[in-house]
């Protein structure tokens, strides 16, 4: 009986594989246009490639398209890329381990000359198979190694986004003056709300510039700052938000990943200043203006110096200038009047070099001015401090290296577990 | 009752089978599956489904290094798979793969940092195997000593020691990161390489295939020919039993999950010293959880484990392989896996059972 039933069964899963065998050509056949159709335009793309000696760009990334973070840089590498016209390869969600090595390692061995890696976690790991492959360039952003690795074929890249940060605060003074005008409170109130990732330079960095940039108009604003300790959780970045709102904040900020934050606000109806991109989708009601790195620029610098042979630099800051330090378009529906014109009015002193973010006179640390700080910009692994970043009254950011260093915790800032 | 109008059908437990029909059985599973891949590939993205099921093997196999990255990866799934499945022979459910495994990493990494320079390599290396062995043990101790104590649950005990050991490692990773602020350890020791295993030729993955190879053989023999694999079978077939016939209960559990955390913590080690030479809280990756199906899969038995561990990475690798190749988002590749995965646990439903109609009832009824 039980040889009959097995029996039975192997022939009941003949039949069904021949019945299915017997779809699959014709499924085939209606798959083929279709087929050919998708694969027209990938033709195209490879086409100029050829031309431009089959030059192929190979890029590694912490998330996929969830994260606004990574989004950023996903946009960015097929615009370069098809601007310059070479091939590329995206890997998604590579983790900051030995997997992003494997990725850099794979991508070599499918033809990629230049490898571009996005999550600072990566550094060691593309510093590592750039040793092993000389021959091939390797781009990381956000990292800090390259220019004491001594390690010729590696680049850093950054771009001064402090400056971004520093507009993107204006904007935001400029609501919390016009909701003091309009006696929501008053200018003692002016309290701003900050949700960071980690409570590390890079963010230190953007949080200062952002008030610098807020106080340059509403002299009385002051600032909470919660630090999530992730750079993408979305419900650790909505609780931030809504606890600084909880604490009485009248405008929040942020610097992590998802879309947390101004979910919270859109809920709350208080307003937001976001980061990495738009994000009015999920705001309509309550996004003023964000700041972005554009990375469209380096990538199709780095593209380009491989195509000239040319030397990547080893270290590069993006700016205002090059176009790699926008802000997006303003939601006039929320953001206070004559906020474009302010905005561009401190552009224009950025360009002319008559105005820097962190002017020493414009802040104090614990109640006097700052005239010397001394940075740990060579990041040897030894945390010890060693390049004077105050020069000609000013502290000199991403100028020593790409990666921001600014880490003081300035007076008006007040760190909130 | 036979006036009764029957249902349409029934279902009924079936005997054993001999072997050649459950691996047909099996075999026609992962077939369908892949047929109803292809098919849903095909209607959902328009994709050519050959082309999708080439990029899944390329994905494992398409170069030397892939074949490295592939063997590395089911050598890491299928020691966590080892580990936990003497402790399931028991009917122990250890879901704290995880956890231990973390614990293991925590104590290498530790070693690592804070010995560095105080002592010679070998003994860094030989501290960073004792502490970790000891680690995953002591974390899978904990909840077996307060099962055989007081009966507790250790299927809730040894997931909550998960979370205890992501925080702990999520802490020291603060405690030891570099550059300061940045939440990351990093690479440690990039420069001196302390406590880096040794590459055997310019293979970086071989030691660990290596290791995880003699340790699927040794789990394989302790299971099937000693006294300890005897007593955890009976202990696993019936507690009762086991102490009629004199086996000490609260022993055997404590013991087995002894060995089961320290082999957990050697995945940690491995992982930390061999591989990464970094710790992150998701260094693991959840193979702790992925390691219950390879081990259920296999039926417990560490050879066949090999088969299933593999088959399991490369559908994952495939994932990958898809998400890269035709721009599609990962989760892709994820459903495909799933849709695999439903099938082959599905057949163990045809292995066991079989389905009665109605007309095929009276007969037998």
């Amino acid at each position: 009986m039980k040889k009959l039933i097995a029996l039975l069964m192997a022939m009941v899963m003949v039949v069904a594989l021949c019945a299915c065998g017997g779809n699959a050509p014709a499924q085939n056949e209606t798959a083929a246009p279709a087929q050919n159709e998708t694969a027209a335009p990938a033709d195209e793309a490879a086409a100029p490639a050829e031309e431009a000696a089959a030059l192929k760009v190979g890029f590694i990334f912490l998330h996929d398209e969830n994260s606004t973070y990574d989004l950023n840089f996903l946009n960015a590498a097929k615009e370069a890329c098809e601007n310059t016209g070479v091939d590329y390869i995206l890997k998604t969600n590579i983790p900051e381990g030995q997997e992003c090595y494997d990725a850099a390692c794979e991508l070599i061995d499918e033809g990629c000359t230049i490898i571009f890696a996005d999550s600072f976690g990566h550094e060691s790991f593309m510093l590592q198979a750039a040793k092993e492959f000389p021959e091939v360039q390797f781009c990381h952003a956000t990292g800090t190694q390259a220019h004491t690795a001594g390690v010729a074929n590696y680049h850093n890249a950054f771009a001064s986004i402090y400056e971004g940060r520093f507009l993107a605060g204006i904007a935001a003074g400029m609501k919390l003056n016009e909701m003091i005008e309009a006696g929501e409170f008053t200018a003692d109130e002016a309290k701003i709300g900050y949700v960071g990732a980690y409570p590390y330079a890079e963010v230190k960095s953007g949080y200062t510039s952002f008030f610098l940039g807020a106080r340059s108009v509403c002299p009385t604003a002051t600032m909470e700052v919660t630090f999530t300790n992730s750079w993408y959780d979305e419900a650790l970045e909505k609780e931030g938000a809504q606890k600084l709102i909880a604490n009485d904040c009248k405008l929040i900020s942020q610097h992590a990943d998802s879309m947390g934050a101004p979910t919270a606000c859109e809920d709350a109806g208080v307003p937001n200043v976001s980061y990495n991109g738009s994000t009015i989708s999920v705001a309509p009601n309550t996004f003023i203006v964000s700041s972005r790195i554009n990375w469209v620029p380096y990538m199709e610098y780095m593209i380009n110096c491989v195509k000239n042979g040319e030397e990547i630099a080893t270290d590069w800051t993006g700016t205002i200038e090059t176009g790699s330090v926008e802000l997006t378009e303003i939601n006039e529906a929320v953001a206070a009047a004559g906020t474009a014109d302010a905005i561009a009015e401190a552009e224009a002193a950025f360009k002319a070099g008559t105005l820097h973010v962190f002017d020493a006179s414009t802040f104090t640390v614990g109640g006097e001015a700052l005239t010397s700080y001394l940075a740990d910009v060579d990041d040897m692994g030894d945390f010890a401090p060693e390049t004077e970043v105050i020069l000609d009254g000013y502290f000199h950011e991403s100028e020593f290296r790409s990666a921001p260093y600014f880490d003081i915790d300035i007076d008006g800032i007040t760190i909130i577990a | 009752m036979n006036k009764q109008r029957s249902p349409l059908f029934h279902i009924v437990r079936r005997g054993a089978l001999p072997w050649y029909a459950t691996w047909g059985i099996r075999g026609g599973a992962v077939l369908l599956a892949l047929l109803v891949c292809g098919v849903v590939t095909m209607l959902v993205t328009g994709e050519d489904p050959f082309k999708i099921y080439l990029a899944i093997f390329n994905g494992s196999f398409g170069t030397p290094r892939k074949i490295w990255v592939l063997l590395q990866n089911i050598s890491m799934l299928l020691c966590i798979s080892l580990a936990v499945t003497p402790a399931f022979r028991m009917r122990c459910w250890n879901l704290g793969g995880e956890g231990q495994a973390l614990a293991g990493g925590l104590a290498s990494a530790a070693c690592m940092i804070l010995l560095a320079n105080k002592l010679p390599n070998w003994a860094v290396i030989l501290c960073m195997i004792v502490t970790s062995l000891l680690a995953g043990a002591i974390w899978g101790g904990i909840p077996a000593f307060f099962k055989a104590k007081w009966n507790t649950n250790e299927t809730l005990f040894t997931l909550m020691m998960n979370y205890v050991a992501t925080q702990l490692v999520a802490y020291y990773c603060v405690v030891w990161e570099s550059p300061k602020g940045s939440g990351q350890i990093g690479v440690i020791n990039p420069n001196t390489q302390i406590g880096w295993f040794p590459t055997i030729g310019s293979y970086k993955y071989l030691l660990n295939v290596i290791i995880v190879a003699f340790v699927c053989v040794g789990m394989y023999l302790y299971l099937r020919y000693s006294k300890h694999g005897y007593e955890i079978a009976v202990v696993g077939e019936s507690e009762r039993t086991a102490r009629y016939v004199g086996i000490k209960v609260d022993r055997v559990i404590i013991r087995t999950m002894l060995l089961s955390g320290a082999l957990c913590g050697l995945t940690g080690l491995l992982l930390v010293g061999s591989t990464n030479h970094t710790l992150t809280p998701n260094i693991v990756e959840g193979r702790g959880f992925t390691a219950v199906m390879v081990s259920w899969l296999a039926k417990f038995n560490p050879i066949w484990m090999v088969l299933t561990s593999f088959l399991l990475v490369f559908l994952s690798r495939g994932a990958g392989e898809i998400a890269t190749n035709f721009g599609l988002n990962q989760s892709y590749g994820d459903i495909l896996t799933g849709i695999i995965l439903f099938f082959i646990i599905g057949s163990e439903f045809f292995i066991n059972y079989r389905i009665q109609f109605r007309r095929e009832a009276g007969k037998e009824g």
